[in-house]
């Protein structure tokens, strides 16, 4: 039962909370996906939640995940709010055509009177050693189709408070969850039921020199080059983005003016990815508070390889520090 | 070398199928046997003319109004209005329909107005919030998503509890797409009160029927679902009003779904952006319009002695100052906002977007000079 009690959790534990917290206060929250009932889900993100809510509100389907994101979006017609958990991201482009040509369009098409408020969960990224498909980060092509929310945490708190906020947002969000970072840390989350809002970034860290802006399993990553960056001087602020879309742009942009250096990392592939969004914005609207030219630590424009060198393609803390001492010593 | 071993059948009667073909009337107009107790509800009957009627002359209006430039892209019923008057007939007002985009008939028996669907094909969204039917869905145009958003729908009714059903529509082409086999799938497993009515009328754009599946029915592909099926006579509006009842009435009592194949002829393009005399076989059209709908039901009704010619100018005349009126009041309708592209995306609008809202309605009043 909700209670004010901290709780130590993971992030997986705190989706999971969330998930437990919405559906007893609203009998319109359901649960649908692959393996999610009696198995709580292949991370386990819905563990217990069949048992405690039913079969008919936790939802095992067939195999399909078009069948999975088709039906959600007939279900949030009629004003049930679906979770749908496609079991990893690369698998959910099945479900694209329903995404893009229904969930994000329903409103727009009928003018209101058919709306669309439905999750689409998915755990997305590398780093955890699994097979392919298994490990790609894709949210530059949710971020493109207008209509939807792209929601990303980074630490169980936020992963808490946004999973809320996408339950009870009216229209479509897509919420990604960096497995890699399921199980990383614990951290002390009450099940207040607090919402965080869908529309703004966190500032994670205050520095005068350089913002350092990411997102999701590259939150930690981050982080540890900010502490590195500090022992040579040097303060990086750090923003998390959190949603993708739409963008927080302003909160980047003040920080930008107070530091003139901006560094984007994701762990994306390069071309077309969110961070050339976020590099464009900043020329566009601050270019001449820059001091140096924005730099970019991501994924490479290759195929994610097989986990053996999954470390190659990753961005790591070391990357970032020396990007951001490079964007730093710029003259 | 070749194999000599033969595979040992350990039992031949594992599972056995047939799937039925369902007449009521035969292509002209006379019975073919007994008819069910509803056919002597002469109001019911008039009904079903009437309507195949209006469906008739609108498609006719809207083919000219797209001809002269006054409307877009439009996808006529021509052949196949049958189908949709007896499916909007045998609904009740609080099931839900989540058509495709030949449902004209449909929609207009559950009360979308013919301005509406003049504004749809007319390029303006309003015409997709129904004044009435507000749970229906507008037509589909990806193919056969349809039909997983129906079992979607279904699936909401089955958890509340609620005695209603889904009917949902396609094409024989939307039966080779995956949705089509994911949403029937899943409507034998759970149960769902659906009903899926498959159009066959021959023809996915330029593609046959044959080029589609191997399969000899389509309606079978609902036996592999674990759902009933039967192939229906689509130019026979008694016997698809009497196939949906039964499957609705099957819906409602909570014992599943049903493919009904209503085997019709397209006798149209496929839609005013196409040109069949490009591939369809002119011997085959002429067989579809000795098959049609409207000529067999004025038969029928004929020999009943429930028709004549003033009844038949009558009507002629009262659907077609009935579509006049929709057309003038189309015509005269203003283009909404330019904005309004940004103001049904989200229930509020994010502050990134705002920008880009007020650069459309300067777009707008600067003009392109």
């Amino acid at each position: 039962m909700p209670s004010n009690a901290p709780l130590e959790l993971t992030m997986i534990e705190a989706v999971n909370l969330a998930m437990a917290h919405e559906m007893r206060l609203d009998k319109n929250v359901v649960i649908l996906g692959e393996d999610v009932g009696i198995n709580g889900g292949v991370f386990r993100a819905t563990d217990g939640l069949q048992s405690e809510f039913g079969i008919r509100r936790v939802m095992d389907t067939p195999l399909a995940e078009s069948l999975i994101a088709g039906i959600s979006v007939g279900m949030a017609s009629q004003g049930l709010k679906p979770i749908a958990e496609i079991q990893f991201m690369g698998f959910v482009f099945a479900a694209m055509e329903h995404i893009v040509c229904h969930a994000a369009r329903l409103r727009n098409r009928t003018r209101g009177r058919l709306t669309c408020p439905m999750v689409l969960r998915a755990p997305y990224g590398g780093g955890i050693h699994a097979p392919e498909h298994h490990s790609e980060s894709t949210e530059a092509l949710f971020a493109h189709i207008p209509g939807l929310r792209v929601v990303i945490p980074s630490s169980p708190l936020r992963a808490y408070g946004l999973l809320l906020g996408a339950i009870r947002d009216p229209d479509p969000v897509i919420f990604l969850e960096p497995k890699r970072i399921y199980r990383a840390t614990k951290q002390t989350v009450r099940d207040n039921g607090e919402a965080l809002p869908l529309d703004i970034c966190f500032t994670l860290r205050e520095g005068s020199d350089i913002t350092l802006v990411s997102w999701g399993a590259m939150i930690p990553e981050t982080l540890s080059a900010a502490d590195k960056l500090s022992e040579s001087g040097i303060h990086a602020e750090v923003i998390d983005i959190a949603t993708i879309k739409p963008l927080d742009i302003d909160t980047i942009l003040t920080s930008i003016k107070k530091t003139g250096r901006c560094v984007i990392i994701h762990e994306a592939a390069r071309s077309g990815g969110v961070g050339a969004e976020i590099s464009a914005q900043i020329a566009e609207r601050a270019l001449l508070h820059l001091h140096a030219p924005i730099k970019r630590i991501t994924g490479y424009d290759t195929v994610m390889p097989y986990y053996r060198n999954e470390h190659h393609y990753l961005p790591n803390t070391e990357d970032i520090f020396l990007a951001a001492t490079d964007c730093y010593n710029y003259k | 070398m070749e194999s000599t071993h033969q595979p040992r059948v350990i039992s031949e009667t594992r599972a056995q199928f047939s799937v039925n073909y369902y007449q009521l009337l035969a292509s002209d107009g006379s019975p073919t046997g007994v008819l069910p107790d509803f056919t002597a509800n002469t109001d019911l009957l008039i009904n079903f003319y009437t309507a195949m009627v209006r469906t008739r002359l609108f498609d006719t209006k809207a083919i000219a109004l797209q001809r002269t430039g006054k409307m877009g892209t439009y996808p006529s019923s021509l052949g196949q209005e049958a189908i949709g008057v007896a499916t909007g007939v045998a609904m009740q007002k609080n099931d839900v329909l989540i058509p495709y985009y030949r449902d004209l008939a449909t929609q207009t028996i559950r009360g979308v107005s013919l301005v509406d669907t003049l504004l749809l094909w007319g390029g303006d969204e309003r015409g997709n919030d129904f004044a009435e039917s507000r749970e229906d869905f507008p037509c589909c145009v990806p193919i056969a998503n349809q039909v997983t958003h129906g079992a979607g729908v279904a699936t909401a009714i089955k958890i509340r509890n609620e005695r209603r059903a889904v009917v949902t529509t396609c094409g024989d082409g939307a039966t080779s797409r995956g949705d089509f086999a994911e949403a029937l799938n899943l409507a034998g497993v759970w149960q769902l009160p659906l009903v899926c009515v498959v159009n066959n009328n021959q023809w996915a754009i330029s593609v046959p029927r044959a080029n589609q599946t191997a399969a000899e029915t389509i309606a079978q592909k609902g036996l592999a679902a674990g759902i009933d099926c039967e192939q229906v006579d689509g130019c026979d509006v008694l016997a698809m009003y009497d196939a949906l009842t039964r499957a609705l009435k099957k819906a409602y009592d909570g014992k599943g779904a049903t493919i009904i194949e209503a085997i019709s002829y397209r006798l149209c393009d496929h839609t005013t952006a196409d040109d069949a005399t490009r591939y369809r076989p002119p011997q085959a059209v002429k067989t579809g319009w000795k098959n049609e709908p409207i000529k067999r039901f004025r038969n029928f009704l004929h020999h009943q002695g429930l028709w004549d010619e003033s009844k038949e100018q009558a009507l002629f005349q009262q659907c077609e100052k009935e579509i006049e009126l929709a057309v003038e009041e189309y015509l005269n309708v203003e283009a909404q906002a330019p904005e309004s592209m940004f103001d049904y995306l989200y229930e509020e609008l994010p502050a990134a977007l705002k920008e880009q809202r007020k650069h459309v309605m300067h777009k707008a009043k600067r003009g392109n000079s």
